[in-house]
């Protein structure tokens, strides 16, 4: 007898006649729709911030066990007040779209497709060209005054990085190697 | 951005997107802020909330314009002549703040006998051309003297050589008749704007302005700036709530990125990078430290770079490594580069998060450039255009490349996002927000850093393996980072770095560190320890006031001191904000100050404006209120230098703009700028008309970056009578890396169009919708015609005048391709910055689609003949030969 007043509780529109209420409240909810959560819920947070454009809204980033969960606006941010545009919106799907690549790639001289080769592979790479190319042009003097520079060697980008990869960006490309054509989106 | 930093002293938005909702009117300009900015564009909504009048001036009726009380139709590029003639409306009919203007602009500083103006000989040009150098040398633009630091002044404004009265006579032919002549201005529009801002003005009232590159990116887009600043001082809007110029930027850290910048001429915290003749550290500071203001610290903080890069390695012996840093030898901003890259003078390129072959003017030649390097490295993380334009791009497709003739190596690098990397972006009103990392990145993505950091430790590695005297700045860089299991830098350790320290060389018996970590010790050092587990540094500092010019401090951008000070507490990473200006929230530099130059908010003798307009104030002691203040805080509002002060001491207790020698709103500009003091109207580059105002059409300084594949339509050309101009959408970004590779991005702007008026539509028979043709000298592109009354022709000095207006983000890489806009495009140098004029140029309109293949050609050669004389404008240095660049700087290039 009690289970078939249980079931019968369960029953939405009973729980409606019984508690006189016009079924738009919680009394309309199914047993499913009652266990349901946000996927958030048990995630973790980190506070983060729109990488496109630079108004800078605020995002909170959740995540659970290495794995995305969702990116939302953050209501504490006294720019944007939990908003995002279509961009920010998209920014989860930018990070996790089939189209993005993961894997490093080369191309040699003339070929017509990439090659896959390691990380570890393509930094020596590239180290042995930075290498050579600098020994090749680098320019200590001219007219007898002090240059220290090579103009063989560029850098584009910076105004979609962080501040401190710009900072380790200039230390070692200018203050380091002597390269001067440094250069990105943003003209001052 | 030396359009507000020779106006006001710093290169950074004067104010915070939410304070423009304190505004009581709003101008926006050269940005449709709806679209490209639309969060941001929410405090100008609350503003019109709240009462305030909302003008967009833009040649598109956007939905910016939806939004305003006022649009303004004007013709691209003419926008120094509807400001001019606001300003000259302020002066003539006195609407202008005075007490603001006299105290705190340099409205009544003295100029000297030799300076002649535009105006004179009504030619364009300002006294001091060098026709041979192709450059203005600019003692006649300096005050009476020379001295900037003491001008001699006129309360009045009524001595004839004034700066009010020669700003007077500058714009006297500016007028509401002039605005309609050549911007199609109607004058009953142009009076309800200035009605609305003279409204706007006083010591009850402000007006902000907000622009973005739709001022930028012209032949003199940092005179456009310069133009707004000067009606902003007029207005007595500067440093005020509610006021202020507001510059967008288009991407997440554009402020960070020039603040410490990847840029060639310039060192953190806008520090002069050395030039040929620079010899030593004392010929550098005697060329750069100024007398007085703010940059009399000068040596503190090139001195404390130094110690930053070098570390124990600069010592007061050798100049703190001086000798190292490259110096320049002419002009290496990206266009001169790129065009060593077109002439094989390039061996190796970096591409991080940028996209030339879309994103940078003339793009076909851009992507013939990159096949030109013998290496290319591109991070990113798609397989954007400049990764695969040797296999996949319209020349390839055209035969004008083949992958097997093209010698260039590419190492693409897949990139982390932003959740799997921490770091800190600095918006558009100079905040540091600081982003947590969520995650790791997937397979072989990494983070910008940890390819800086990888490639560091392998070249530092070679270099201590050579004795070649070439490798000894890399010996010496000072590459201390500890690292996470992945082998990234510690980002915090990079910041507190940026921060600035106190060395240990100081004092023998410093505490020196023992552990590394972010938790301070007692003696507030943060991250002690070097790779080696050895004392790395001493405590933080607070504030750039405690630098020091002899190598006992450190400091990696000065302007950021004060982000992760003593207290171990990185403030970027701050998210409590207390009020409305958001302290708590993030750390805007300098020294969390949310509105600069924010003495200018209380009257000379030191109280508010009004009760309304209350910002800091002087409470008979000390400045105080909402905003940190920018000013010393115990200098009481009557205080009068001695003669001979230096530094800060030299400015007086009621000039505000403390990073000039004269501490005042710089309505002329003596020095510092490369095209003149004020600024003047230029017609762009390429134009459908003559200039009507001046002899000479175009901005004399200016540099054409003339060569074959780059060529001007001369003003008028009948070939291209339509003017164009290109803009943003909100649903891409820039150039489609991060948006066209996304099916949510993609499916709401799916293809390439071009917007044009049903006038012109009628004319050549072109209905909604059909395929079109755009052609200039440069290129050819197709679109689709979205036939629109949001745009519409201009009647400019009585000749009926139409444009057309693209969106820029198409390329052939993503889910979404199209034509790209900037194949039409120019590559030109505006004087100060090197900018191109992407936003007012010349273009022919041809119904019907685009030939592939080599039919292309020939489809080109029809309607922009590719073959002849290579500099068509007058105004144009004349170039012969097919390769170099005219204008092109070559000097001291080896
Ligand atoms: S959400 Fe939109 S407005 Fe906000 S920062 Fe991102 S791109 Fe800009």
């Amino acid at each position: 007898m009690t289970s078939l007043t249980a079931l019968l509780s369960k029953w939405p529109l009973v729980r409606q006649i019984r508690e006189r209420k016009d079924g738009t409240g919680l009394e309309a909810m199914s047993e499913k729709t009652r266990v349901m959560h946000a996927r958030t819920d048990d995630a973790q947070v980190a506070r983060s911030i729109c990488p496109y454009c630079g108004v800078g809204c605020g995002q909170l980033v959740y995540h659970k066990n290495g794995k995305l969960i969702s990116i939302e606006g953050d209501p504490e941010s006294p720019i944007s007040q939990g908003n995002l545009c279509p961009k920010g919106a998209a920014s989860y799907q930018l990070l996790t779209h089939s189209r993005r690549e993961t894997k490093m790639k080369y191309r040699a001289p003339r070929a017509k497709e990439w090659t896959e080769i390691s990380l570890e592979r393509a930094m020596e790479m590239v180290a042995e060209r930075v290498w050579e190319s600098r020994k090749r042009a680098f320019v200590r003097q001219i007219d007898g005054s002090n240059i220290n520079h090579t103009t063989a060697i560029c850098h584009l980008g910076g105004a979609t990085l962080d501040n401190e990869e710009n900072y380790l960006i200039k230390k070692l490309f200018t203050a380091g190697l002597g390269m001067v054509c440094v250069s990105n989106q943003a003209r001052i | 951005m030396p359009g507000l930093g020779t106006s006001f002293g710093r290169g950074g938005a004067t104010t915070a997107q939410q304070d423009v909702a304190n505004a009581d009117c709003i101008l926006i300009e050269g940005s449709s802020m709806a679209e490209a900015h639309p969060v941001g564009f929410r405090w100008v909504m609350k503003a019109k909330e709240r009462g305030a009048t909302i003008i967009h001036v833009d040649p598109r009726f956007s939905r910016t314009s939806a939004l305003a009380d006022i649009w303004v139709p004007i013709r691209a590029g003419t926008d120094i002549v509807f400001l001019g003639a606001l300003i000259r409306h302020l002066i003539e009919n006195d609407l202008f703040f005075r007490e603001y203007v006299v105290y705190y602009t340099n409205a009544s500083c003295i100029l000297s006998d030799e300076y002649r103006d535009p105006e004179d000989n009504g030619d364009g040009y300002f006294s001091g051309w060098n026709e041979e150098k192709h450059a203005y040398e600019g003692e006649s633009w300096l005050y009476k003297g020379g001295d900037l630091s003491r001008p001699e002044r006129d309360l009045t404004l009524q001595d004839p050589q004034c700066v009010f009265q020669k700003l007077k006579r500058h714009f006297s032919r500016y007028t509401p008749e002039m605005a309609e002549k050549v911007c199609g201005i109607p004058p009953e529009l142009f009076h309800k704007v200035a009605d609305a801002l003279v409204a706007a003005s006083g010591p009850e009232h402000t007006a902000a302005v907000c622009y973005a590159v739709g001022w930028t990116q012209h032949s003199k887009g940092v005179q456009i700036i310069r133009a707004a600043a000067i009606l902003q001082l007029l207005l007595g809007n500067i440093g005020r709530p509610g006021g202020g110029i507001l510059a967008l930027r288009g991407h997440a850290s554009i402020q960070g990125s020039t603040d410490i910048p990847t840029l060639y001429d310039i060192l953190p915290g806008y520090l002069t990078m050395p030039h040929k003749g620079d010899e030593t550290l004392q010929q550098y500071l005697d060329n750069y430290t100024k007398k007085t203001g703010l940059w009399a610290h000068y040596p503190e903080y090139i001195v404390s770079t130094l110690k930053a890069y070098y570390g124990t390695h600069a010592t007061a012996e050798n100049d703190f490594g001086y000798g190292w840093l490259p110096k320049l030898t002419g002009n290496h901003s990206f266009f001169e580069f790129l065009y060593d890259m077109l002439d094989g003078k390039m061996e190796g390129m970096f591409l991080m998060g940028q996209n030339p072959a879309v994103g940078a003017p003339n793009s076909r030649l851009q992507r013939k450039a990159l096949s030109k390097l013998k290496w290319l490295v591109v991070r990113d993380m798609v397989e954007i255009e400049s990764a695969n334009f040797w296999r996949e791009s319209p020349e390839i497709d055209r035969g004008e490349l083949k992958p097997e003739n093209i010698e260039t190596e590419v190492f693409f690098f897949p990139a982390a996002g932003h959740a799997e990397k921490e770091g800190a972006f600095t918006n558009t009103q100079r905040l540091l927000q600081w982003r947590e990392k969520a995650i790791d990145p997937p397979g072989d993505c990494r983070s910008d850093a940890w390819f800086v950091h990888q490639l560091a430790l392998r070249l530092i590695a070679k270099a201590k393996a050579s004795a070649d005297p070439i490798d000894e700045p890399l010996r010496a860089l000072d590459w201390w980072y500890p690292e996470d299991s992945l082998g990234d830098t510690n980002m915090e350790a990079v910041l507190a770095e940026i921060n600035g320290w106190h060395t240990l060389e100081e004092k023998e018996n410093v505490e020196r560190p023992t552990s590394n970590a972010q938790h301070p010790t007692e003696d507030g050092v943060v991250f002690g320890v070097d790779r080696n587990g050895e004392p790395h540094h001493g405590p933080q500092v607070n504030a750039f006031a405690e630098l020091k010019a002899d190598g006992s401090t450190a400091c990696g951008c000065w302007i950021y001191s004060g982000v992760f000070g003593r207290d171990g507490v990185n403030k970027a990473n701050l998210r409590k904000s207390r009020d409305y200006l958001g302290h708590g929230w993030g750390f805007a530099w300098p020294s969390d100050r949310r509105i600069i130059y924010n003495r200018a908010s209380a009257r000379p003798d030191g109280s508010p404006w009004s009760e309304r307009k209350k910002l800091i104030w002087w409470d008979s002691e000390k400045w105080t209120g909402i905003d940190v203040p920018g000013f010393v805080k115990g200098k009481a509002p009557d205080y009068e230098p001695e003669v001979g002060a230096e530094g800060l001491d030299a400015i007086p207790g009621d000039a505000p703009f403390i990073l000039h020698e004269d501490g005042l709103g710089w309505i002329y500009v003596p020095k510092g700028l490369r095209d003149g003091p004020f600024p003047t109207h230029y017609e762009p580059l390429e134009s459908p008309v003559s200039n009507d105002l001046y002899s000479h059409a175009t901005d004399p300084a200016v540099n054409w970056f003339t060569r074959n594949e780059n060529r001007f339509a001369p003003p008028g050309d009948a070939r291209f009578p339509f003017v164009l101009t290109t803009y943003r959408l909100t649903e891409h970004h820039t150039a489609g890396g991060m948006s066209r590779f996304l099916s949510h991005l993609a499916e709401l702007q799916p293809e390439m169009f071009a917007e044009i008026s049903p006038e012109l539509a009628s004319e050549l028979k072109i209905n909604k919708g059909d395929y079109i043709c755009i052609v200039t000298l440069r290129g050819a592109i197709e679109a689709r015609a979205l036939v629109s009354r949001r745009i519409r022709p201009l009647r400019i000095n009585g000749k009926r005048v139409h444009q057309a207006a693209l969106p820029y983000h198409y390329g052939t890489a993503g889910l979404v391709c199209g034509g790209t806009a900037n194949d039409l495009l120019t590559i030109s140098g505006e004087p100060n910055v090197t900018i191109m004029e992407a936003k007012a140029l010349t273009c022919n309109i041809v119904p019907g689609r685009l030939p592939h293949g080599q039919a292309f050609a020939e489809f080109l050669n029809k309607y922009a003949p590719q073959a002849g004389q290579i500099s068509l404008h007058p105004e144009e240095p004349s170039v012969s030969t097919g390769t170099s660049g005219g204008g092109h700087a070559s000097e001291g290039k080896e």
